[in-house]
């Protein structure tokens, strides 16, 4: 506790470049340009493959074996084969970390969806994309959202490793901390990952109210 | 009119579920589908909107073949209700009904307004329309099924075994409005169940389904349950198949005797002379009090001072079944004729009700 | 660095005893974690399917320790252990298993039919043996598809570890790193995924096993 509160009460820590807000910042852009990347992946990919039932077990074995890539094997590769300079060591790492749930629900959510709807939605005169936007997709938003949640908290845990081969992001404190024995940064840093990531777990929450219709959360809960 | 035309549906690995189908589905009527399961009636039903397409024959609707006509906008011009409704459950009662509306780019305006007038045909309260599916009971659920297949008013109904997962209650109250939209309506409607007493009750036609995908009959109620084509269809109507015609017949036809109506005024004596061994026994608006058996009238004094026994009645519209049920509970065998207001017109005894089917 | 090759294949000759000693540490610390979350997460699962009230806290805390970063806590733990250790590694794995598998033991109960449960109790049927013999198999596939991704997950994080000095295969990582070198950190992103992809496929196998008549299904 004494750590933590040594490293909060220093006021070198909270301004300039190496500062706390200006980490946060840089933690926060890199996660959400992955987050970002792996939805456009995913999303699309997990529909089609939901709703046409072709190539599920493809996609969904891949996904697997992707969640098993280490992150930092893939950072520390990237790295020594294309040089630091741009965010895109540590992007591809995270955006093969954030596929995989997105994926895998989206894909189980939209398969899910009950065929006595789709036959009605069909037999209404629905056209295919109309059936997949207007019915399937609505109603597997809530398996599609943990899908971006769980991936949002992985991907904001893990971009702490980004630190190691010099990127920026909260994981400096870490690894800094690390280096010099200084423990306080060390945990400082764990903790402000910690509650970033429950920050975002909160945003996630709050879409799921706007995003997901009262009348399917409530045949859920 | 929907014609098909030597439909033939085969599914890969050579199961037939419609074999070689020739039938029409006139206009304005209510055609019922019915058989056993696997007998190919829900294929026949989905092949008109083309949710499955047929491997050889056509289906003409209105003399278009349906397979020229781009499936979606094909649809959107024909109602379709399922068993399980399927409802939007993302999506307010009112939207559900408007759905078709929607797709076909109705104003936003209008289409809530005939939702609305929609749900009010159905006899659901507009107060559900801000609902979601799932705060609605099974029996209402199905009410806002058939509201949306009528949203943009289509001329034809395809209800694939719509009340099938309702409970005996409320499938009758649902099928009973159904009839009750169809007399104003007039719709063409092709129905799907493999409920036989549901089929009597709304085919104006009947097509029955044989297993393997042939038809065995087409005809109207009365006429199948009076003269079944085979074996499959007299066993497929079951075992009381005769009581059933009686449903099909209305009681205003028989023939009622009226020389066993008597007033309570009348004497013992001039009653000894009738030639009955029951009486019926009318207050002075000739409204029944009961019999009286003829054979332990008092000896002396007016019908009013006689022993009664309770008498059963029907009305002049009921069926020939009610008018049997009455005469089968009444001891005497005789079941009452009344009119709207209550007086009693005649007496028909059971023998006559049967005898009365045959002639 | 130019005409460095990609990899370079006498070096996996040289190594190979240190490579198979990381590659042993990996495979223990992998599959420790989700052993043990296995052990934790069948009661804890059961407990929050029989009294629902509790599921909701458990997943609070259960998504707290989820979005703490491994190497942060693998950090935090070093604090405490003085030497990198197993435990370091496996105890933070073990609550990430335990992230996995306890909402997919509640998720496979509530998979059980009710008709099914009903008819199980209306046999005679005492809870314990209806548990064991009726629901426990009816979960299976639901607890399986947990441990598939807690398997797989937990034989990559551990790789972390390495950089508080326990890491297994991970060490190939800091020694590529440290000399500039891609061979050993491409063999241990190898090794990692193909131990992992063999541990799923046995996992697949494993419900096979189980499930005999889900197979039958399948080929119906």
């Amino acid at each position: 506790m004494n750590f933590l509160l040594d490293f909060l009460a220093n006021p070198e820590n909270w301004s300039g470049p190496y500062g706390i807000p200006q980490r946060v910042l840089e933690h926060l852009e890199f996660s959400g340009l992955a987050l970002l990347l792996a939805a456009l992946i995913a999303l699309p990919v997990g529909m089609l493959v939901g709703y046409t039932g072709r190539g599920a077990v493809i996609a969904v074995v891949s996904a697997n074996a992707a969640r098993a890539l280490p992150t930092l094997g893939l950072v520390v590769l990237v790295v020594l084969l294309f040089g630091v300079g741009t965010t895109a060591p540590v992007l591809i790492p995270l955006v093969a970390l954030a596929v995989p749930p997105i994926l895998v629900n989206t894909y189980e959510g939209v398969r899910g969806a009950d065929a006595d709807l789709q036959d009605a939605a069909v037999g209404m005169g629905m056209t295919g994309p109309q059936v997949l936007f207007r019915v399937c997709v609505p109603v597997a938003m809530p398996l599609i959202l943990l899908g971006m949640r769980t991936a949002a908290v992985q991907v904001v845990a893990t971009a702490t490793v980004a630190a190691f081969v010099g990127l920026g992001g909260l994981g400096r404190f870490i690894i800094d901390g690390l280096q010099t024995r200084d423990f306080s940064s060390t945990v400082g840093g764990a903790v402000l990952v910690a509650v970033l990531a429950l920050a975002v777990q909160g945003a996630f929450v709050a879409a799921q109210r706007l995003l997901v219709s009262p009348g399917v959360r409530g045949q859920v809960g | 009119m929907i014609t098909f035309e030597g439909v033939t549906k085969r599914y890969a690995g050579g199961t037939v579920a419609v074999a070689d189908l020739d039938l029409e589905v006139p206009n304005g009527e209510i055609t019922v589908f019915v058989g056993p399961s696997g007998c190919g009636k829900t294929t026949s039903l989905r092949m008109i909107n083309r949710m499955i397409d047929p491997t050889e024959g056509r289906i003409l609707l209105n003399g278009v073949d349906v397979a020229t006509v781009d499936p979606p906008t094909l649809r959107r011009g024909i109602g379709y209700v399922i068993q399980q409704a399927g409802l939007f459950p993302h999506r307010k009662i009112v939207d559900n009904v408007a759905t078709v509306p929607h797709l076909l780019r109705w104003d936003k305006r209008k289409a809530r307004e005939r939702a609305m007038e929609l749900l009010e045909l159905v006899g659901l309260d507009p107060g559900l329309a801000g609902r979601y599916p799932f705060q609605l009971s099974g029996g209402q659920q199905q009410r806002v099924g058939v509201a949306r297949a009528l949203a943009a008013d289509p001329p034809v109904l395809l209800m694939d075994e719509p009340f099938s997962a309702v409970d005996p209650i409320v499938r009758t109250s649902l099928q009973d409005e159904l009839l009750r939209l169809q007399s104003e309506l007039r719709k063409t409607i092709v129905f799907v169940t493999h409920d036989i007493d549901e089929a009597i009750k709304l085919g104006d036609r009947i097509a029955v389904f044989k297993v393997g995908g042939h038809l065995a009959q087409v005809a109207g109620p009365a006429t199948l349950l009076a003269d079944p084509a085979d074996d499959f269809v007299r066993e497929f109507l079951g075992r009381d198949r005769g009581i059933r015609r009686l449903s099909l017949v209305t009681a205003g036809e028989v023939r009622l005797r009226d020389d066993n109506l008597i007033a309570e005024r009348t004497d013992v004596v001039e009653a000894r002379d009738r030639d009955a061994p029951w009486l019926l026994v009318l207050d002075k608006d000739s409204r029944p009090r009961g019999w009286a058996r003829t054979s332990e009238l008092p000896a002396a004094g007016t019908m009013a001072e006689a022993a009664l026994t309770p008498y059963h009645g029907f009305g002049r519209d009921d069926s020939l079944r009610g008018a049997l049920d009455a005469a089968v509970l009444s001891v005497t065998g005789l079941a009452v004729a009344l009119d709207g207001d209550g007086r009693a017109v005649g007496t028909v005894s059971r023998e006559d009700l049967l005898g009365g089917l045959h002639g | 660095m130019a005409e460095e090759p990609l990899i370079r294949w006498d070096w996996i000759g040289r190594n190979a005893d240190r490579i198979g000693g990381l590659l042993v540490d990996n495979v223990v610390m992998g599959l420790a974690p989700v052993a043990i979350g296995l052990v934790v997460a069948l009661p804890v699962g059961l407990a929050c399917a029989r009294w629902r009230r509790l599921y909701q806290p458990t997943v609070g805390i259960i998504n707290v320790i989820y979005s703490l970063p491994s190497l942060a806590v693998f950090v935090l733990l070093l604090n405490v252990f003085i030497l990198a250790t197993m435990p370091i590694v496996v105890v933070p794995l073990t609550f990430y298993a335990l992230a996995v598998l306890i909402p997919a033991v509640v998720d496979g109960l509530g998979s059980v039919p009710d008709p099914v449960r009903q008819a199980a109790t209306a046999m005679g049927f005492r809870p314990l043996r209806r548990l064991i013999q009726v629901e426990l198999p009816i979960a299976v596939p639901v607890v399986i598809a947990g441990l598939r991704v807690a398997t797989v997950s937990s034989i990559s994080l551990v790789s972390v570890g390495a950089l508080v000095g326990k890491g297994g295969l991970g060490h190939l990582f800091i020694d590529g790193w440290q000399r500039q070198f891609p061979t050993p950190i491409i063999v241990g992103i190898v090794l990692i995924v193909a131990l992992a992809v063999l541990a799923d496929g046995v996992l697949i196998l494993a419900q096979r096993l189980l499930t005999p008549w889900a197979r039958a299904r399948r080929t119906a």
